[in-house]
């Protein structure tokens, strides 16, 4: 038995086997550097060290790089852009669309994030109690966050078609007027908000039904033995106990929500014009939508939107280490 | 009263769960319609003349596309595992030094929006002359799965018995056979929860596929599909008929396992 680790053990074997005898003479060159366990842990997790560096940092590097060059297709294939600073950045700063892509993102997220959030905790109360066919039902409700986001997208664009839709032909049937939804400037947000809520209503559900599941059941039922009716139940037990829950799912879902380009791009590329250009719609139409790429002005806009996404990540690490601290 | 009261929930879950899929039943029911009868106002409701003409289109053209979403799946849960899996147990039961730090990192590495990813890989893949390969894409997907896949096996390992590893240790394994003989197989369920969302969220990828794969030879499903919407906008039969097979994968995962998919979504969101 001793002699199979020699085999697979590849390099942390004898470090971490030195570690179990009782050897003086490790104890100095414990001193001197990193002891052997150290070493061993650092094997490990050199796999992923390596990644971060080579796939996160480096590409994260290069987007920074992007952002301070004037990058062509002819600089890029040749490789000599010139260094412009920050002009890409005054560059986005100034331009017609940063208003609207910043509008628009507020509003995309903010509706989706309310909406998805009202809707997630209405279920996760009703869900709570269960019921027959509940657990059934609950799981049911994952499907439209595990479909491909281009499969429910594309399902909401022939949805919400202006002549063939069912949207439209349910509306018409009860004597309304056609909506152009995603053609016209007034509703295109509209409607890829209301498809982005759908999309996350399963997230929103399947986090919240857990936070409820640790509010202990005698709770409820001290309160209703004390009288207290299912809307006071909710509003003095529930939605407090809930609020730490409640926040990190809020924060999760707007970081995620800020980043959201598939389903935008699918029903309507952020058209008309600009009405449902969000920045990272505008970052991935600048480098990737057109046939004249941008990459320099995109990567501003991405590294933007990078700088929004660490506040509120922050912000969300912050509530969690308060709450780990409780 | 009490079951009464059941039965009334029950009917209300059913017809709430039948709100929310209703995109779901659409999709099928147009997968079904007659190309003809796709204009018709108003629509069909239910598909009362199946016709398989979507799905003939589906297997006369996008086997190949199905196939290369497949591996670029399998290899991005591969490249997950093997990466995440021993920095887990770095993480957790080695005592890493800087492991606060680098916990750290990876939740800030989990906010980066992809659109920004894209972008460096783009330039990096451009250099390389690794765009438009199936390898560079595996790379790419593998970047939204790995953050997590560590964080959720630190928290499994964490829970891993010390009294365990120290008996191995006794009897004289070393970190590699420890790693392999006690911690692995003890964290068979949350391989199998990081395998299954490195697998949904590669094969569901749509912005990496569509800036570093644009002129593959090999490209995945999703991007077909948006191909797809742009060629032929009058097949909408064909294109649900796609997206409904696209979404084979999700269905089998979620009736097969169902609660690894929900211990992954709370992962890291709930502390119980």
């Amino acid at each position: 038995m001793s002699s199979t680790p020699t085999v697979v053990g590849s390099r942390e074997e004898p470090r971490g086997a030195a570690g179990t005898r009782p050897a003086v003479p490790h104890g100095r060159r414990r001193r001197r550097t990193l002891n052997p366990s150290q070493w061993t842990a650092l094997g490990f997790a050199a796999p992923l060290l390596t990644y971060l560096v080579v796939f996160y940092a480096y590409p994260l590097w290069r987007n920074i790089d992007l952002s301070l060059h004037d990058y062509t297709i002819r600089a890029f294939v040749q490789g000599d852009a010139e260094f412009v600073g920050l002009e890409n950045y005054a560059e986005v700063f100034s331009s017609s669309t940063f208003t609207t892509a910043l509008v628009n993102t507020a509003l995309f997220t903010i509706g989706s994030i309310v909406f998805q959030f009202a809707i997630g905790l209405a279920l996760a109360v009703f869900f709570r109690s269960s019921f027959r066919l509940s657990n059934v039902l609950r799981a049911l409700f994952l499907v439209p966050w595990l479909l491909p986001l281009i499969v429910s997208a594309s399902t909401w664009a022939w949805m919400l078609n202006s002549d063939n839709g069912i949207v439209n032909s349910v509306i018409q049937a009860f004597g309304g007027e056609q909506i152009n939804w995603l053609t016209s400037p007034d509703t295109a947000l509209l409607s890829v908000t209301i498809a982005n809520i759908w999309l996350g209503i399963p997230f929103n559900l399947v986090i919240l039904y857990s936070g409820l599941q640790n509010i202990p059941g005698e709770v409820y039922e001290a309160s209703s033995l004390d009288g207290a009716g299912p809307w006071r139940q909710f509003w003095s037990i529930t939605f407090p106990l809930l609020r730490p829950v409640s926040a990190i799912t809020i924060l999760l879902g707007l970081i995620y929500t800020l980043k959201v380009v598939d389903v935008i791009w699918v029903m309507t590329t952020g058209g008309p014009g600009d009405a449902s250009t969000t920045l990272a719609i505008w970052s991935y139409r600048e480098a990737f939508g057109t046939g004249m790429p941008s990459f320099s002005p995109a990567a501003a806009v991405g590294n933007l939107l990078i700088v929004i996404a660490l506040v509120f990540g922050f912000l969300h690490l912050q509530l969690q280490r308060r709450q780990e601290a409780s | 009263m009490t079951t009464q009261r059941a039965w009334w929930k029950t009917a209300l879950g059913v017809f709430f769960t039948l709100v929310m899929l209703f995109p779901v039943y659409w999709m099928v029911n147009v997968s079904f319609t007659e190309t003809r009868d796709l204009r018709s106002s108003p629509p069909h409701w239910f598909p009362w003349n199946p016709t398989f003409e979507g799905y003939e289109a589906v297997f006369a053209q996008q086997l190949p596309a199905l196939g290369t979403s497949l591996l670029i799946g399998l290899g991005c849960v591969v490249l997950t595992v093997v990466i995440a899996a021993p920095a887990g147990y770095a993480l957790a039961l080695l005592n890493l030094r800087g492991g606060r730090t680098l916990n750290f990192l990876l939740l800030v590495a989990q906010m980066i929006p992809a659109v920004v990813m894209a972008m460096g890989f783009y330039a990096i893949y451009n250099s390389l002359g690794l765009l438009n390969s199936v390898g560079g894409l595996i790379i790419a997907d593998s970047t939204i799965a790995v953050p997590f896949g560590v964080l959720l096996f630190t928290a499994f390992m964490s829970g891993i018995p010390r009294e365990l590893l120290q008996a191995a240790r006794v009897d004289g394994a070393g970190a590699w056979r420890t790693f392999r003989a006690i911690v692995l197989p003890m964290s068979r369920n949350s391989i199998l929860t990081v395998s299954l969302f490195a697998f949904l969220w590669a094969w569901s990828d749509f912005i990496f596929a569509s800036t570093l794969n644009r002129n593959g030879d090999l490209i995945p499903i999703t991007l077909s599909i948006y191909n797809y919407i742009g060629n032929n906008t009058t097949q909408w039969n064909a294109i649900m008929a796609t997206a409904v097979v696209a979404s084979i994968p999700a269905s089998i995962l979620l009736v097969v396992a169902q609660r690894y998919v929900a211990a992954g979504v709370t992962a890291g969101a709930v502390k119980d």
